[in-house]
């Protein structure tokens, strides 16, 4: 089965379909992570994308129950260089084609996905149709063009909960380390698109958890009576989850806060600073970020598009905590008065290292000196 | 943090020979480690055994010891030069050895020098494997069940505990030396009491076996600030019980989830940490089980290694000479990326590729080697490639190897047991009846279920005969991925067969086809037609390759460091310059007969033609090598050095012109390709090599300049070849038509030797005859290296072998100047040696073997190319030819650089070789035409006795001080043995010797003990010799033939490191030496700068002239 991906730009590849057939529309992304793409596939931080897998052996270990980020994948497409014909892997329940094919999403591969990345690096993400029934170039070319961009767009409403839930899970048994903390705080988590290992890591640090949709207001966050609040990760801009910001506004100063990725845009924007689009984002686990305070580097997780620009925040009240020592953008702020942190990148991992573990104690410690 | 400046000068420990275990790699990180230190004003002192690598170069370090890698010499030069600091990790386990024996002995701390990189502590902890299994035990991490023996009874009791299989592991030794797998107690009493014996420590550890899991390897990075990177992840193909450096390894890992990933790379940062390391790189190797996911830790080493060498080549990631950077304070993140330019060093590499090495063996050389793959490694070197699937990079690699192979096999060379597969319709034949040959379908299961040397391909034989991937992965344990990923190979291979006469098909396979790795000589086989047809055909279809570049970050940034592998996809990266640019071509995977010299020449070839102006382009595929270092050359492609990949770079770069002449045989093989596609070859003309190979035209050669060559004549049968034989009369030296490295060369002395010799002969050579040459007895033999410009020619020096003519001369020591030839002999060959040049046009390098018998100078062999002593000369006379060589080849005259006339030194330098046997337990020894040395080392000093004395110490043949020496000659040499015992006697050595010698030494006053051979009874000469009664052995062999005895006797005193030698010559410049030595009371160490006081730094000159005062003659 042919398919086809088209940039808005004008750039079209012929590949392979895998997956689902259809069309489907996106940003198109990519991800230098070596391993990881089912964290990948199920992070809603993916929303509205199409991603790119920069190694080329996709798939070699098939999908597993245990490492899925959420419930079903969240990417609109997903582009290869090689699908892996067996899965090899002793926890492997399923193949990435059979996979995808589950949830409707649409795969090609046999690409020079390196072309692709080169080109999204020098011109930046672009918008995307990925088809495998339109064989067009022109036309699919025409619809990329036309199609929506994630500017904007609320694409967080289309990825949180419905319902308040509690969580309650430990990490996944044998993979991680770390102690886990005696002392136990009840705090409420916003899902923007939370990671379940966002949760996961919550629990084991100590935080009896009450997750709220992105919807919740500054009072139904106070009435919950939490200990610390987490704003979690999520996808698209930040700007238009105007409502987000406003509760997150009513909440400073009333609770610790911790904020991750998204989270962590909104609560810059809540400070009154500004956030822009970054030309082709981060992505991927290998990215040095130092700690301002101990000037240790942690290799991180990275998943966004979008930044906090460093001069928009008042520096009276914000200290910058940490910062990306490739492209030197924010990657870390917190505030001098009020008991609040956040962080650009992806503490929890799932998929990359674990150096970042330390944030999770540093919120507990935070919601312990409030408590 | 900053650097330090508490410390000003470094002392950097080379890793001496190349051996098994040891290649180019640590030549690749010791020359980073001085470049970076220096680069940080820091002054480098070095001291390195080995003269064949550019760490050794006078213009790497300030001050360059070429002397033993032993602690007495390693305490003279810190006692004479007084670093603040010394850098252990760069010289492998040689190195890291060294260290811990002069640690001990308490040298460093008496003379105040600080070990950087890493502390005495931490070695000692990653190496002594009771330490780091305690170690991990703390940190919560699982070894296999294991425990220390400290004799074979320990041993045994503890075998019985954990169960067989045992691996048997001795502590503290290189390369997995003496460590084996154990099925029973016979073997492991055998195992554990060679290792044993290896252990400096005396000691073994007795381990669970893991075979069958999967093998991994992380390479990571510390530094002070305990800032820690992985730099690649290596999965091994050959799952646990085959030793890594043996293994197929990938890179990255390809079948870890990221939870099984992270795990590993936390249990990494955890090693590292415990063991200490503070600053640098570390490699960690891991098993998995495949059914539960459980992971245990096998081993670290706390120091650059094979693996960090190939990991910097995978990713772009140049770990030795960050860690260099690291072991003087600096922090990750203080260092930039070369590659990316404005981001950190602090990062992990992401790769967009998949990177493949494969080993590379030389058991053809070894006779009555057992070459199933152990725990033990036996792999001489190896081949990377990079292709943007496992497949593409798997089949590169397989042609990389230079075992004339063009991928995955289907390229004419496919041989099943006894079955070759020559033709299209052999495999068609054989792909249709094998699927029904049951019996067939057993040996090869049988075949591969024992790892091999060839088994890649007995894999894709087990598919032909109908085994499935389950079949196979049940027998072999490789993991079904890399099984499929072989089997889609031979599905499209299938499809590909069935295009034949299809050219509608073909077509749209074609690119497919490239993509998965298929070389053209593949296609041409499966298409019966001819490679330079695919290659039109491909041509006119435009499916040719593109070049990606290695960036380190998967084009995430921007890359400024050209460094390519070819694919087939539809961008290519490279951006041709305007410049004039020169392609110099290297020597690829190390092998016995071709080694680090050549990769020497190639990189002086590159440093050269940048002095010069030209645009450098490499092409090469050893990831151990210097050549290989994005810092080499402007332009590095790292790619198999088959006509087909060489003609795709010159098809994109358009380079002046090809040099062929510095790699050694491989490129030069393919020079006739070369010029039939219209590129011009650098330097001495291809004709001109024809000239020098052809036996016809060679004789014509001499014929012309009056030079003589020993009665000779070609065979095509045996019949013949008898003739021949009787004709110019027995001994004669037989050889196929042509070969390398002395491959299946013999001396043959009657014609029942010689009817032997004929039956395995043939299957050397294929359909080609054999040459049969007078052997010259006892003659004295000579090489000589010279340099040409077309007009002047200036030998670089002449060498004379200490070992007899016969004796292959990569095995030979070697001396310059000449010590027992008569000077107008010298002046003759060095006449005789510049007609030839003159004769052959030769425009370059150009090395000449002759043998003298008798006062008469015979012709051996014209090599026109550089040699492997090539290295040696240069740094015996101060003058880098290879550098010379390359400006020459560019136009340039001797005359612009001084260089009109040989330079005779007034010191003594020697070349000795150095042996793989104690790897290859029970193989004799004995030395012969087939060369079988891995490396050399170099002894230089005032006088011959004291540079052969340093030359033996370097080749850990140390001459022992005293104790008992063993004598056993063969009847021939019984009365020139007299005057070399009684040297010995008269040095006070106990002599003891078999009936024969014995008697004849007694008779001649030199009072002998006699003792029993091995068939006579015991205890006999084995019983001394294992129990270490015997210091020295000197046994010379009686010809080839029922030797069993002598064989044994030598065997065993390599196992049991007691030094043999084989040769007379050999043993009285041993005994000459001990003498000398002794009488002036020690050896004294001389940097090469002092050798050289007047020459400027080659490399530091951007003139590339040489300035020498005098050119004495």
């Amino acid at each position: 089965m042919k398919a086809y991906l088209a940039l808005e730009d004008g750039l079209v590849f012929e590949g392979e379909g895998f997956g689902a057939e259809g069309e489907i529309f996106g940003e198109v992304v990519f991800n230098t992570s070596l391993s990881g793409y089912q964290e990948i596939l199920t992070d809603p931080s993916y929303k509205g994308q199409i991603v790119t897998m920069t190694y080329p052996h996709i798939g070699n270990y098939g999908i597993n129950p245990d490492d899925a980020e959420s419930q079903h994948p969240w990417v609109e497409g997903f582009v290869v260089r090689e699908l892996s014909p067996v899965v090899s892997n002793y926890r492997s329940e399923m193949t990435l084609d059979a996979y995808l094919k589950k949830y409707g999403k649409i795969g090609i591969q046999g690409i020079d996905t390196r072309k692709l990345v080169k080109h999204l690096r020098d011109f930046g993400a672009k918008k995307g149709v990925l088809s495998t029934t339109e064989r067009d170039p022109k036309r699919l070319v025409k619809k990329a063009k036309e199609s929506q961009s994630i500017v904007g767009i609320d694409l967080v409403k289309e990825v949180t909960c419905k319902q308040p839930y509690a969580f309650k899970e430990g990490l996944l048994e044998g993979f991680e380390w770390g102690r886990a903390n005696q002392k136990i705080f009840k705090i409420v988590a916003i899902d923007c698109g939370i990671k379940k290992n966002i949760l996961r890591k919550l629990n084991q640090h100590g935080f009896d958890v009450k997750v709220l949709p992105a919807s919740a207001t500054a009072e139904q966050i106070l009435a919950e009576k939490p200990k610390g609040i987490f704003l979690s990760n999520g996808p698209g801009d930040p700007s238009a989850v105007p409502y987000l910001i406003q509760a997150v506004k009513g909440v400073i100063g009333k609770a610790p806060i911790f904020g991750i990725c998204l989270g962590h845009q909104i609560l810059g924007q809540a400070l009154g600073g500004t956030t822009s689009k970054l030309k082709f984002g981060h992505r991927g686990g290998n990215h040095p970020v130092m700690d301002l305070a101990t000037n240790r580097i942690e290799i991180t997780s990275q998943n966004h598009g979008f930044v906090v620009d460093v001069d928009s925040l008042k520096k009276d009240d914000i200290e910058l905590t940490h910062l990306n020592l490739n492209d030197k953008t924010l990657e870390g702020l917190k505030h001098k008065k009020y008991p609040l942190f956040s962080v650009q990148y992806h503490p929890e991992n799932s998929p990359g290292p674990h150096d970042s573990d330390y944030l999770f104690d540093r919120f507990h410690e935070l919601v312990e000196q409030n408590a | 943090m900053p650097k330090r400046t508490d410390i000003k000068k470094i002392l950097i420990i080379g890793s001496g020979p190349i051996i098994i275990g040891q290649g180019c790699e640590f030549d690749y990180s010791g020359t980073q480690a001085c470049k970076a230190l220096r680069e940080e004003g820091y002054e480098i002192v070095l001291i390195n055994s080995n003269p064949a690598t550019i760490m050794t170069d006078p213009g790497m370090a300030d001050r360059t010891y070429i002397e033993p890698l032993t602690v007495e010499f390693l305490e003279k030069v810190i006692e004479k030069e007084r670093p603040d600091a010394c850098l252990p990790t760069m010289g492998g386990q040689t190195g890291l050895n060294l260290t811990v024996q002069a640690y001990d002995k308490g040298i460093f701390e008496k003379y105040g020098v600080e070990l950087i990189g890493a502390k005495y502590s931490a070695i000692k902890k990653a190496e002594n494997r009771e330490e780091f299994k305690r170690a991990m035990e703390k940190i919560g991490l699982e070894l296999p069940r294991s425990g220390f023996a400290y004799s074979v009874e320990e041993a045994v009791r503890l075998a019985d505990e954990i169960g067989y299989p045992v691996i048997v592991r001795p502590s503290f030794t290189l390369g997995g030396s003496g460590s084996g797998i154990c099925f029973n107690k016979e073997e492991l009493e055998r195992t554990s009491r060679l290792g044993l014996d290896y252990s400096l420590t005396h000691e073994v550890l007795i381990e669970e076996s893991v075979l069958g899991w999967k093998e991994y390897e992380l390479e990571v990075m510390r530094d002070i600030r305990d800032n820690f990177v992985v730099i690649c992840s290596i999965e091994n193909l050959d799952p646990m019980g085959v030793h890594t450096g043996d293994s197929i390894t990938v890179a990255p890992a390809q079948t870890l989830t990221d939870k099984e990933y992270q795990r590993m790379r936390d249990a990494a940062r955890k090693v590292i940490s415990e063991i200490g390391v503070e600053t640098g790189g570390s490699n960690i190797q891991f098993a998995v089980n495949p059914q539960d996911g459980k992971m245990v830790v096998i081993e670290m080493n706390p120091r650059v290694s094979r693996s960090s060498a190939l990991a910097s080549k995978a990713t772009g990631f140049p770990i030795a000479k960050f860690a260099a950077k690291l072991a003087v304070g600096y922090t990750l993140d203080e260092i930039p990326n070369d590659i990316t330019k404005y981001t950190p060093a602090s990062f992990e590499p992401s790769i967009d590729y998949c990177v493949v090495k494969i080993p590379r063996f030389a058991f053809e050389k070894f006779e009555g080697v057992n070459s199933t793959l152990t725990s033990q490694m036996k792999s001489v070197g190896e081949a990377m490639s990079i292709g943007r699937t496992f497949k593409e990079a798997l089949q590169k690699g397989l042609r990389s190897l230079e075992i004339k192979r063009f991928g995955w096999g289907a390229d004419g060379k496919d041989k099943i047991f006894e079955t070759e597969l020559k033709s299209r319709e052999d495999y068609l034949a054989f792909a249709a009846q094998a699927p029904q040959d049951e019996a067939l379908k057993d040996e090869i299961s049988r075949y591969i279920a024992k790892p091999k040397d060839n088994r890649i391909f007995y894999l894709k034989y087990a598919f032909l005969a109908g085994m499935t991937i389950e079949d196979i992965h049940r027998i072999t344990h490789i993991d079904p991925w890399f099984l499929v990923q072989l089997r889609q190979i031979l599905d499209l291979e299938k499809e590909l067969l069935a295009a034949a006469g299809d050219s509608g098909k073909k077509k749209t396979l074609l690119k497919k086809a490239k993509q998965f790795g298929f070389s053209d000589r593949q296609l041409a086989f499966l298409w019966d037609d001819k490679e330079s047809a695919v290659r039109a055909f491909r041509k006119s279809e435009k499916v040719e390759a593109v070049f990606k570049l290695v960036d380190t970050c998967a084009a995430e940034f921007k890359a400024y460091t050209p460094y390519f592998y070819s694919t087939y996809e539809d961008e290519d990266e490279t951006i041709p310059s305007d410049r004039k640019k020169i392609m110099i071509l290297g020597g690829g995977p190390n092998r016995i007969g071709q080694g680090i010299e050549f990769d020497y020449c190639c990189v002086h070839a590159a440093f050269a033609l940048k002095e010069i102006g030209y645009e450098t382009i490499m092409v090469n595929s050893n990831p151990e090598t210097v050549s290989t270092d994005y810092d080499t050359s402007d332009k590095l492609f790292f790619e198999p050095l088959t006509l087909e990949d060489v003609l795709n770079i010159v098809d994109r770069e358009k380079p002046v012109g090809v040099i062929l002449q510095l790699g050694g045989q491989t490129p030069l093989n393919l020079a006739r390709g070369l010029v039939e596609n219209g590129i011009k070859v650098l330097g001495t003309s291809a004709d001109a090599i024809d000239r020098a190979e052809d036996r016809d035209k060679f004789k014509k050669l001499l014929d012309k300049i009056d030079l003589k060559q020993s009665p000779n004549g070609i065979a095509y049968s045996l019949e013949e070849a008898c003739r021949v034989a009787a004709a110019i009369s027995y001994p004669v030296l037989i050889r196929p038509s042509y070969v390398l490295g002395g491959r299946a060369m013999e001396i043959v002395y009657d014609e029942a030797a010689l009817k032997k010799y004929m039956a395995h002969a043939v299957e050397a050579s294929g359909e080609h005859p054999v040459l049969i040459d007078k052997f010259l007895t006892e003659a004295v033999e000579i090489d000589v290296d010279l340099i040409s410009d077309g007009k002047i020619s200036v030998v670089g020096s002449v060498m004379q072998h200490i070992e007899e003519a016969g004796i292959h001369s990569g095995d030979s020591a070697s001396v310059i100047p000449p010590f027992s030839i008569k000077p107008e002999l010298v002046s003759e060959i060095i006449e005789k040696t510049k007609q030839i040049a003159k004769e052959l046009h030769v425009v370059g390098l150009m090395n000449v073997q002759y043998a003298i018998k008798d006062d008469v100078i015979y012709c051996l062999e014209v090599n026109p190319r550089a040699s492997r002593t090539v290295p040696f000369v240069s740094k015996t006379i101060g003058i880098p030819l290879a550098k010379l060589a390359a400006k020459v080849m560019a136009g340039h005259s001797l005359k612009d650089f001084g260089f009109t006339k040989e330079i005779v030194p007034d010191h003594v330098a020697i070349k000795e070789s150095v042996f793989p046997f104690v790897k290859f337990p029970g193989v004799d020894i004995i030395l012969s035409p087939e060369m079988k040395s891995t490396g050399e080392v170099m002894g230089i000093d005032e006088n011959f006795p004291k540079a052969f004395y340093k030359s033996q110490d370097a080749a850990s043949a140390h001459i022992p001080e005293k104790g008992k020496v063993f004598i056993s000659v063969k009847d021939g040499h019984k009365e020139k043995i007299i005057p070399i015992a009684k040297q010995f006697h008269e040095l006070g050595y106990p002599i003891v010797s078999t009936r024969g010698t014995a008697a004849a030494l007694n008779q001649n006053g030199i009072p002998a003990e006699t003792v029993l051979k091995i068939v006579e009874g015991q205890p006999n000469v084995a019983d001394l010799i294992r129990n270490s009664e015997v210091k020295l052995v000197i046994n010379t062999p009686s010809g080839k033939g029922p030797v069993l005895d002598e064989a044994k006797i030598r065997s065993l005193a390599v196992s049991f490191n007691i030094p043999c030698i084989t040769t007379l010559n050999a043993a009285r410049a041993a005994v000459s030496s001990l003498e000398a030595v002794k009488s002036s009371g020690g050896l004294d160490v001389k940097a090469l700068q002092d050798y050289h006081p007047n020459l400027k730094i080659a490399g530091s000159n951007p003139a590339g002239t040489i300035e020498r005062e005098t050119m004495n003659r």
